[in-house]
């Protein structure tokens, strides 16, 4: 996929965390044990698209992100942003291209500094990227401000953290992270420190911020949350995308045995629409011993021997469309 | 219908506040519990959810007040204060707090922490009665009694959370108060632990008020939930009424600002924040927040109506005539 408009293309990526051994582990020679965070992760992120990642704790969906964002080192794969892979590129290299792609994480409460009013934290990116003249720059503040919904933007530049409620304090993120003027935004759980009452709203300015042509990268654990505003779900499983494709046909039509007990799991608004959940038994495994065959196997309802030594890449459903891929030998 | 266990009866909530002044967190509130009944009590942050089911079991901190009446099983638990509820704390009412799953004791096992309030409280006389009660236990919320002698941090979070109701289940109570069970868990896990308590309250004739900001997991798990708005109880009733024909409009806003798994209609925020409870409210608390708010609102608070099948509400769309209806 190198059409036009295509902002991020992530190849075969693979991150992975050692395991502390301690001293006594050290000494006993004992082995080197691997947290396989990311292994083998493919997707791409066009102009005007959101993609969700979802999947539970552990999945990795948020080690991808970080490495994304060059906040953690890959192992192996590759991460094309505009045409130009991202991987091996010293710091120097990448600071040019940091300001391209910005991030807002999940708690508000802790990813702002207190210390700071509104108008410094939006002006640090400035300054680290060398954005011009004070009166350019508080221009592009306030600029930055009005896209993210603090209107009027005067009400909020003076203010700190403290006086601002989590909805806005998430905003204010988000206009740190605008006033750069990113081509890609990843979005780590955005909503999910928030009220339900404000969820919505950031939301629907996400939604905005997209269809004016950023590419957004949303991390969540809520398929509600990506149903209903992403274009296209990519389901995590154990470090592995096990099934994508767009997003009401993901919800609709799940192919992946994970992802159809996934959807019968999430509660429904309607009781009227109370249906019989899929329970999986037990937990996710431990990612530092990934089941051998198909990761899921020892979890899945419609497993059979040959699960146990076949690792299915993902693939074209059958019946479906060919943006609606599925990593499963059952399907 | 099976026989009414709980009541509660016009509960108050004050909380004295260190600068001086009151915050009225809970502003009367009523409702009642059939035998075996789930009950939601939802609504956003602050709107006081948790601080009446701490009331219920009279287990707020010393600068709060309570007015109002818990009658359980014919009996007021409030009336004389910590002297008739102290009896029944835990015996016939248990709780669940949120976040219990991260409350054990990291360096006891789980099976010591769950037999110390029975020790306490002399359901089980010795160890040895308390040991083979809390093998029982475990094995009653899924999980294998021979793990009793293992750590917390052996556990996972779904097993830690099961072993949190286990506890709450020491003392055979016959309502329990679960305050955000599975806020914090997987959705996998969520599912598990709803299932759980769902089946517990079938098999042993649990009543049951779960307490979430989760509209959702109150739709696929309770029977009937009371939606909460600053101290008050804005609507009540069975869910799928609420959710079909809900006679206030926050319950409606509430539903949809929620996000649903098929549903195609836009997501919309609630604009505003709930008001502050240190000052007297005027009016309708929801009014400054209300796509519905007309002339009455600012000024007149609004009465509750009850309508067909145990469902009432408070909001004047009520009160306008010829059949016209509030949301």
């Amino acid at each position: 996929m190198s059409e036009n408009g295509t902002l991020l293309e992530v190849s075969d990526l693979v991150t992975r965390y050692p395991v502390a051994r301690g001293v006594i582990g050290t000494i006993a020679r004992r082995p080197r044990l691997q947290v396989h965070a990311v292994e083998g992760v493919t997707f791409s992120v066009g102009a005007g698209e959101m993609l969700a990642l979802v999947g539970e704790s552990g999945c990795g969906k948020t080690t991808t992100a970080q490495t994304v964002m060059r906040m953690v080192e890959e192992d192996s794969g590759q991460i094309r942003f505009r045409g130009r892979d991202l991987t091996g590129l010293s710091h120097r290299d990448l600071r040019p291209i940091r300001r391209e792609m910005q991030i807002i994480f999940q708690d508000p409460y802790e990813s702002l500094d207190p210390r700071f009013r509104v108008r410094d934290t939006v002006e640090e990116p400035l300054l680290i990227h060398g954005g011009g003249s004070a009166a350019e720059r508080t221009e592009k503040i306030t600029e930055a401000l009005v896209r993210a919904g603090l209107t009027p933007p005067d009400l909020y530049v003076n203010r700190y953290p403290h006086e601002l409620s989590g909805g806005q304090r998430q905003r204010v993120a988000i206009a740190a992270a605008l006033v750069l003027e990113p081509k890609l935004l990843v979005a780590d759980e955005p909503v999910s420190m928030l009220d339900v009452s404000v969820r919505a709203g950031i939301l629907s300015l996400l939604d905005e911020l997209r269809k004016s042509g950023l590419g957004i990268l949303m991390i969540t654990h809520d398929l509600s949350t990506a149903a209903h505003f992403a274009d296209r779900i990519a389901v995590m499983y154990l470090g592995r995308i096990v099934e994508e494709g767009p997003a009401r046909e993901v919800v609709r039509s799940p192919r992946h045995p994970y992802t159809k007990a996934l959807v019968s799991v999430v509660p429904k608004r309607d009781p009227r629409d109370r249906t019989v959940p899929q329970i999986l038994k037990g937990e996710t495994p431990n990612p530092v011993h990934v089941p051998p065959g198909c990761r899921f196997h020892p979890r899945c309802p419609i497993a059979i021997d040959a699960c146990q030594g076949t690792d299915p890449a993902l693939e074209p459903v059958p019946g479906g469309g060919a943006e609606h891929r599925g990593a499963c030998i059952r399907m | 219908m099976s026989r009414e266990l709980l009541r509660v009866e016009d509960l108050h909530v004050w909380f004295e506040l260190d600068g001086g002044g009151e915050l009225h967190a809970v502003q009367g509130i009523s409702f009642q519990l059939s035998e075996g009944e789930r009950m939601g009590l939802v609504g956003e942050s602050g709107c006081g959810k948790t601080t009446s089911i701490l009331a219920m079991m009279g287990l707020l901190p010393p600068n709060a007040s309570v007015s109002g009446k818990v009658i359980l099983d014919g009996v007021d638990m409030l009336e004389k204060g910590e002297e008739t509820v102290a009896p029944h704390r835990w015996h016939d009412i248990a709780m669940i707090f949120q976040g219990a799953m991260n409350a054990f004791n990291p360096v006891k096992t789980v099976g010591e922490q769950i037999a110390e309030p029975m020790l306490l409280h002399g359901t089980a006389s010795g160890k040895s009665v308390a040991s083979a009660r809390v093998r029982e236990l475990l094995e009653l919320v899924g999980i294998s009694g021979s793990r009793a002698t293992r750590y917390p941090h052996e556990f996972s979070g779904g097993m830690r959370q099961r072993a949190a109701i286990a506890m709450a289940l020491a003392c055979q109570p016959k309502v329990l108060l679960a305050d955000e069970p599975t806020t914090a868990l997987d959705v996998m896990v969520q599912a598990q632990i709803l299932e759980l308590l769902v089946s517990l309250t079938r098999d042993l004739g649990l009543t049951m008020i779960l307490v979430t900001h989760d509209l959702p997991v109150v739709a696929q798990v309770c029977d009937r939930a009371a939606v909460m708005y600053a101290g008050r109880i804005a609507e009540e009733g069975p869910t799928s009424t609420l959710y079909h024909d809900p006679r206030h409009p926050y319950t409606r806003m509430l539903f949809a600002a929620t996000p649903d798994l098929y549903g195609d209609d836009a997501v919309i925020s609630i604009p505003g924040a709930p008001p502050r409870l240190d000052r007297e409210l005027a009016g309708c608390p929801f009014q400054p927040r209300c796509d519905s708010a007309f002339e009455p609102c600012p000024t007149k608070e609004p009465r509750e109506r009850s309508f067909d099948g145990r469902h009432r509400a408070s909001c004047h769309l009520n009160e306008v005539p010829t059949g016209a209806t509030a949301v």
